[in-house]
């Protein structure tokens, strides 16, 4: 069976259960994907099942927002609650008044985006605030523009015999760029696969501001500025084209607009990039050289692509740099990917049930990959605009299913903090008592653990089921909490018995391919569909069975044909941050560090896990990055706590000293608030104490709507002391107002 | 610990250690051990950069005294649980004689805790 915690990939666990409670869980031997490993969040997942913290029952809101004052309630009351609400809003502000949000993990993909738009009738679902849907996103939607498939590195994951395939090889080169895939585990990638291949020979090349252990054992690692990533990918492209690196055949045969995309990167040479970048020269020109001379290299990208406002074209820029030195759907190289079966149910799963002449006011509406369907969702930074103004329209109701966005998601906390109070409904379902549930919830509803339901995982291949095993209180599935409540608003679009029989009917009716029923497919644990390496010479990518990818020109499109019909830039370009050493010159002297943040833990995923005693004895505050000089020159000594504060706002957490960073940047962790503090207002489990989002900004996106600037703020740095700690973040936000410095 | 009296052992091929603490947690869940307490532990060298421009940056598992290597679960036919977890693969278990002949490449190192 498979679980999660709360993580993105697909480990196979066995579970020992005994009486409705899971007892016992290790790593499954026999899953082609992990072969037993386990990282641990999985491995002390009994601790996060029992823990005593654990919501059991539906919860009503007694005392005022944010008093952490509750009743329990029967589900039926709960239910009847937000029925009642849910009528009452649409009749007298319409559907799309109501908001519906969801943040990651816990293997919820489409679940709630069906409950927005099938049952509240509503085509605002969205994710809880996250500016410019810069998480995969940005990254997807240019690969569905120019691909029409999603790529990751070759690892041999699509086949069940893994290593020993005799179609697989290993791929010289592993250009890893901004990510850190061990503790990441993200978009179904088990991170550790990247070791691996390093144990059967591929070299890497590492993109990172920190010196991670990978980037340590790069043969070349390249300390890149956060926010130029871009500018970068640019060199990178120019040097494997000007020094003739480049698939001739593959670019004359499958792909559209080479000479436009050499024209548009010759302005980057290695010079340019290297000042920009902050990346050694020789490095750089080493580095791209050994990437297009290898017989087969692969790109494993994260999450820092999407997280800049030029974060589509830095996508673009390294999808067409693996399409252009031939490792596109190769061994080795990276390996276009499809959902298992055909079964991608995704954000716009229920979409065609929301009535007409409502789906056209979705928030954001105006972009036009949005309304080509890449990405079905409202622009979060749009809703935002929306309750903060009210227009075009009032939101009325926030459903927080599974998203804590003050604590983890949010762009510029404590402005998004002060919009959703305003909203005059809020229903959140999670596992624990959130931050956000404290602050904004009317009702809370409890969520199940994956050992509690019925799932199946199709992200990418192969399929594999989640197998019920254990029940905790009252606690329900995400998925039967929707059924529930959607029977209730439109029966017509809910005809499940439960969870399972939802599943089952997916796996019959909806996209596809392989006629197993649920069952049968829990009988083999897992199911690799069949793979084939070079889809697009086959016939395999199109829906016409012709030769060529699913795209717009049936090219792998380096110049993307749809950008330019809809207005928009058709080559990757580069943007300054729009506060940056650079673009603000005077503003960097005050603030003289270019602050990332986001970096992963073993410990955790994201928000969670800060309960777990066993993963806070590792790891027990939140850590910053500073270079050991520029730490001796503020006077921060190693494990000091320090405020991190710009024009915005600030936060602390204790200073890790690493000779390797570079002066100019520092690195923060995200995700941190404190279960052991105080729930009830001002303290808000000190929320706001640690929180880099404080820095961060919403409404700052590309001309798509995608990307924003969550890794390339500039802050400045000193040590906390009695004196300038009297007022806490949490404080100055629930209580009095924001910070006074923010200049909207 | 001994079948036929052998001694068993854990070998590490430490050149791989990523540091990342699945073996610690697994020890300590199985073991049941508490705050402050381990049956192996990651001690970590680096990063520091040496005088031909590479890096060192090394993890090395050390069984402790509380190691019993998983008497239980070998007894069941199992992998003992760090080397069932290990995230990078570098953990074996076996008689010694039998792991002294893996040794074939550098960093690699044999723990005999009981
Ligand atoms: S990555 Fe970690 S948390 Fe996620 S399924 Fe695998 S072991 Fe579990
Ligand atoms: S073999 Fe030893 S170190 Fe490993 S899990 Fe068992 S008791 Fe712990
Ligand atoms: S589990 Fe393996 S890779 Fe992770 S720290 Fe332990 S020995 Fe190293």
């Amino acid at each position: 069976m498979w679980t999660g915690p709360g993580c993105h990939n697909g480990c196979g666990v066995i579970y020992y259960h005994k009486d409705n409670e899971v007892v016992g869980i290790e790593g499954d031997v026999n899953n082609p994907i992990n072969q037993g490993r386990l990282c641990m969040r999985c491995i002390n997942y009994l601790e996060s099942t029992n823990h005593p913290d654990r919501l059991k029952w539906p919860l009503k809101r007694i005392g005022e927002r944010g008093e952490n004052k509750w009743e329990r309630i029967s589900w039926d009351e709960a239910y009847d609650i937000i029925v009642e609400k849910v009528r009452d809003i649409q009749k007298n502000y319409g559907p799309e008044s109501i908001v519906a949000m969801e943040g990651t993990g816990r293997n919820i993909v489409w679940q709630v985006n069906y409950l927005c738009y099938s049952a509240f009738q509503s085509p605002n679902f969205t994710l809880g605030f996250l500016s410019g849907d810069s998480c995969y996103m940005p990254r997807a939607a240019v690969e569905g523009v120019t691909n029409g498939d999603f790529f990751l590195v070759d690892c041999s994951q699509q086949f069940e015999d893994r290593y020993e395939n005799p179609e697989w090889r290993a791929p010289e080169y592993i250009l890893i760029w901004g990510s850190n895939p061990l503790p990441a585990n993200a978009d179904g990638f088990f991170g550790h696969w990247i070791v691996d291949l390093m144990q059967r020979g591929s070299k890497l090349i590492v993109v990172d501001p920190k010196l991670t252990w990978l980037a340590s054992k790069a043969e070349y690692w390249l300390r890149i500025r956060p926010g130029s990533d871009a500018a970068l990918a640019m060199a990178f492209l120019n040097i494997v084209i000007t020094e003739d690196l480049y698939d001739h055949d593959f670019v004359g045969k499958w792909t559209n607009g080479f000479d436009a995309l050499a024209e548009r990167v010759k302005e980057w040479t290695p010079e340019r990039a290297s000042s920009i970048c902050w990346v050694d020269k020789d490095t750089l020109i080493h580095a791209a050289r050994a990437f297009g001379n290898a017989e087969c290299a692969a790109i494993h990208w994260g999450v820092a692509v999407d997280m800049s406002v030029p974060g589509v074209a830095t996508a673009q820029s390294l999808n067409s740099l693996v399409a252009i030195t031939g490792n596109m759907d190769v061994p080795g190289g990276n390996i276009l990917v499809q959902y298992a079966y055909g079964q991608g149910l995704a954000y716009n799963y229920g979409f065609e049930n929301v009535p007409e002449e409502v789906a056209v006011k979705r928030l954001g509406n105006e972009y036009p990959l949005r309304q080509m369907g890449f990405g079905a969702n409202a622009h979060e930074d749009a809703v935002l605009e929306a309750i903060e103004s009210g227009k075009p329209y009032p939101i009325k109701m926030l459903w927080l299913q599974t998203t804590n966005p003050i604590a983890n998601m949010a762009g510029e906390a404590p402005r998004v903090y002060a919009a959703m109070k305003k909203v005059d409904f809020c229903v959140v379902v999670d596992l624990y008592m959130t931050p956000t549930a404290v602050a904004f919830a009317d009702i809370v509803l409890p969520a199940a653990m994956s050992s509690e339901r019925w799932g199946n995982r199709n992200w990418y291949t192969p399929l594999r089921t989640i197998t019920k095993v254990a029940e905790y209180y009252e606690a329900k599935s995400d998925e039967d909490i929707i059924l529930e409540l959607g029977k209730r608003l439109q029966p017509e679009f809910f005809p499940w018995k439960d969870n399972k029989d939802w599943y089952d009917w997916i796996m019959l009716n909806e996209a596809f391919e392989s006629g197993m029923t649920f069952d049968e497919l829990q009988e083999k644990v897992y199911s690799f569909p069949k793979f084939e390496y070079k889809k697009y010479e086959k016939g395999l990518l199109r829906p016409d069975g012709e030769p060529g990818f699913n795209t717009y020109t049936g090219k792998l499109e380096l110049k993307i044909e749809l950008y330019e019909k809809w207005g928009l830039d058709p080559l990757p370009w580069y943007q300054e941050p729009r506060e940056s050493p650079y673009s603000t010159p005077e503003l960097f002297e005050e603030y003289p560090f270019v602050m990332t943040t986001g970096n992963r833990a073993y410990e955790f995923f994201h928000s969670e896990h800060r309960q777990l005693k066993l993963n806070r004895e590792f790891h027990p505050d939140p850590i910053m990055d500073i270079n050991t000089e520029a730490a001796a020159k503020l006077g921060i000594t190693e494990g000091d706590w320090v405020w991190i504060e710009n024009r915005k706002g600030r936060f602390k957490q204790r200073a890790r000293l690493d000779e390797f960073m570079d002066p100019r940047v520092i690195r923060a962790e995200h995700g941190w608030w404190f279960p052991e503090k105080e729930a009830a207002e001002p303290s808000l489990f000190g929320v706001f104490d640690s929180n880099c989002n404080n820095l961060t900004s919403m409404c700052d996106n590309g001309p798509t709507g995608y990307g924003a600037p969550y890794k390339n703020q500039i802050a400045k740095v000193y040590k906390c002391t009695e004196e300038n700690s009297q007022i806490m973040p949490s404080t100055q936000v629930t209580r009095l107002g924001g910070f006074p410095y923010v200049k909207k | 610990m001994s079948k036929n009296n052998e001694r068993y052992a854990l070998l590490i091929n430490y050149e791989f250690c990523t540091g990342c603490h699945s073996c610690e947690t697994a020890c300590k869940v199985e073991n049941n051990l508490t705050h402050g307490q381990w049956g192996i532990k990651v001690a970590q060298d680096g990063p520091r950069k040496l005088e031909n421009g590479k890096f060192e940056f090394i993890h090395v598992p050390i069984p402790t005294s509380l190691c019993n290597l998983c008497e239980d679960r070998v007894n069941k036919g199992k992998l003992p649980s760090c080397v069932q977890h290990c995230q990078a693969a570098v953990m074996s278990f076996g008689p010694v004689e039998e792991l002294a002949e893996k040794i074939s490449k550098p960093q690699m190192v044999i723990f005999t805790p009981v």
